[in-house]
């Protein structure tokens, strides 16, 4: 059984430790340097480990994102995918989970229509935005089902899979047509190194660049009126209080003066 | 826009949960600040019980869907049913909780009916007659301010940030609205409850967590003594879980969970910026650590250096004194 297993990677800075520029309200992006989200490499090994157990099945990583995207690209390359689509679209927003998601489910449909998808894998939320929804949103663009917060595929064929998704008391068990997408937990599995098998397919790879006109979207999607939502600045967040250190000559003490702070404000 | 907010109540396991009330106290927050009215949908198997049961006041109108297909988390037969009470109904905001189901659902009816969404939001208001919504990026370390621009956008209400609206003799209008499932994409098999009475770090008020200052799995016995103590939940760092001391279920940070209790006590953490940007928007933060200097200790709204195999059984200890006396 073949399957066709599309993973969405992202290029995030490698840090969240950001600078911001209070007057522009914008992060300084001079001199961060991105990577692959980390949260992704556990979506590329699960759909490689599918991969490994389907014979004839393939991965193709897509992402979309600036020109540091392709290096995030030839990684997911280099741990497994056999292939890569970057997608290129200046105006979507990175911070924009609305046309973040549009886009990616118009690439989606061209890679469905060349051939045919069964799952679209995610990391639980990329490490710059960390809104976590986008494996929704975009099955909501598709019509396809989906389910965030994975931490296990029990199992899967071409025409369903079954899922554990990880909720608050307890753990849902779904089944899901196919294709859909799934949002992964890091539980999911132990990522791998990549091999020199795959860095050296990775140097090799022609990943295709496709812009908004390549998806069949025009410059008015992402203008005010399509794009519902505006990020209007970025400031830092308000300083924590000063701390206060508790004291004593003994342990007992010490213990005494913090329970009393804690009863005084009513945190116990 | 328009000025009818609609808050989504989700059932858990046949209730409504603190994060329903967390989600109607937001939306009449909102509808104060823009003289507006509040909504509220409830969707489940039971659903016109709850919405007897939802007597808070200030609410106009309770949307009530009940079908037996709505007894579960099934994302799509939910998302049917808000779509079903938004065919009659105009909205300039829909509120969803910021749990797991809340958010999937808010995801998916944002692509549906190609609204705006602003997910994780700690802050909301109206300037000018336009909603503005702050969360946070970069795991804490910026705030994005977001902006309407549309008649109807969603939003996602972090949890744990805002208060939660009262019950009291209030009894708001219920509507129910009729509903026939179609077929869905998804089947929910089943549900697996935790198999321990655990107490869910997402939604805990008060957390106590172990680091590697602990030494040893055996640490967590005296951590749960603490946490059983304050009714807390367990959490830990990446350095405990990584050591195998305890589970990954259990982590606080960047790559585990992101936790806002009123209380969380860190013991034997340092304070990698990594657990910080999981736990630096607590209120209360305190500190427990043979190091002085540890980020943690100077984050920390209350600091106590000392070794935490001493002071622990001395603090249960003092708080059992005071509930005995």
């Amino acid at each position: 059984m073949s399957l066709h297993i599309v993973v969405c990677v992202k290029s995030t800075p490698t840090t969240v430790n950001i600078a911001i520029d209070e007057a522009a309200g914008k992060i300084k992006t001079a001199g961060l340097s991105f990577a692959m989200n980390p949260f992704d490499e556990y979506a590329v090994e699960e759909a490689v480990r599918i991969k490994e157990k389907n014979a004839g099945s393939s991965v193709t990583a897509l992402s979309l994102g600036p020109d540091h995207t392709e290096g995030v690209l030839r990684e997911a390359i280099a741990r497994g995918a056999d292939k890569a689509v970057w997608l290129n679209i200046p105006e979507c927003d990175a911070h924009n989970s609305y046309g973040t998601s549009h886009a990616l489910a118009q690439a989606l449909k061209k890679i469905h229509a060349e051939s045919p998808i069964h799952l679209v894998l995610f990391g639980k939320n990329a490490s710059d935005g960390n809104a976590g929804v986008t494996a929704s949103q975009i099955a909501g663009w598709l019509n396809w089902p989906a389910a965030i917060s994975v931490k296990k595929i029990d199992s899967i064929n071409a025409a369903e899979a079954v899922v554990w998704r990880a909720m608050e008391n307890g753990v849902d068990v779904l089944k899901l047509k196919l294709p859909a997408c799934v949002g992964t937990l890091k539980e999911i599995n132990e990522p791998r190194l990549p091999s020199l098998k795959g860095k050296m397919a990775s140097k090799k790879s022609v990943i295709p660049k496709w812009t908004a006109a390549d998806v069949g979207l025009k410059a008015e999607d992402f203008s005010g009126v399509l794009e519902p939502l505006k990020i209007e600045k970025f400031s830092a967040p308000p300083p924590r209080p000063a701390g206060l250190k508790i004291e004593g000559s003994s342990a007992a003490e010490k213990a005494k003066k913090l329970v009393d702070i804690l009863v005084e404000r009513k945190l116990v | 826009m328009e000025n009818q907010i609609l808050a989504v109540c989700l059932p858990q396991q046949g209730s409504l949960p603190s994060s329903a009330f967390e989600v109607l106290s937001v939306a009449k927050n909102l509808a104060a600040q823009s003289q507006g009215k509040v909504f509220a949908a409830v969707c489940g198997d039971k659903a016109q019980t709850l919405a007897k049961n939802l007597s808070v006041s200030g609410v106009e109108k309770i949307f009530a869907v009940e079908h037996p297909a709505l007894a579960t988390n099934n994302d799509e037969i939910h998302a049917q049913a808000i779509s079903k009470i938004l065919e009659g109904n105009k909205f300039g905001a829909i509120l969803f909780p910021g749990t797991i189901f809340g958010k999937s659902l808010a995801a998916l009816m944002s692509a549906r009916l190609k609204a705006g969404l602003a997910v994780d939001i700690t802050e909301i208001t109206m300037a000018n007659g336009k909603i503005q919504a702050k969360r946070a990026a970069y795991s804490g370390n910026a705030l994005a301010t977001v902006s309407v621009a549309q008649e109807t956008a969603l939003f996602i209400v972090l949890p744990m940030v805002f208060p939660q609206a009262e019950k009291n003799a209030a009894t708001p209008e219920i509507v129910p609205i009729p509903f026939a499932p179609q077929e869905a994409k998804m089947e929910y098999v089943s549900f697996q409850p935790e198999a321990s009475s655990e107490i869910d770090l997402g939604t805990a008020e008060r957390i106590v967590s172990g680091g590697r200052g602990l030494g040893n799995a055996e640490g967590f016995k005296i951590i749960r003594e603490l946490a059983e103590t304050l009714k807390a939940a367990v959490g830990a760092s990446r350095a405990a879980v990584d050591a195998g001391w305890i589970t990954y279920s259990h982590q606080v940070g960047l790559t585990g969970k992101t936790v806002h209790p009123k209380l969380y006590m860190a013991c034997g953490i340092s304070g990698q910026i990594q657990h910080l940007a999981g736990m630096s928007s607590s209120s209360t933060i305190v500190a427990l650590n043979t190091d002085p200097e540890c980020p943690m200790m100077k984050t920390a709204s209350l600091s106590v250096a000392g070794d935490l195999y001493e002071m622990i059984p001395l603090i249960v200890a003092e708080i059992k004194k005071r509930r005995g006396g």
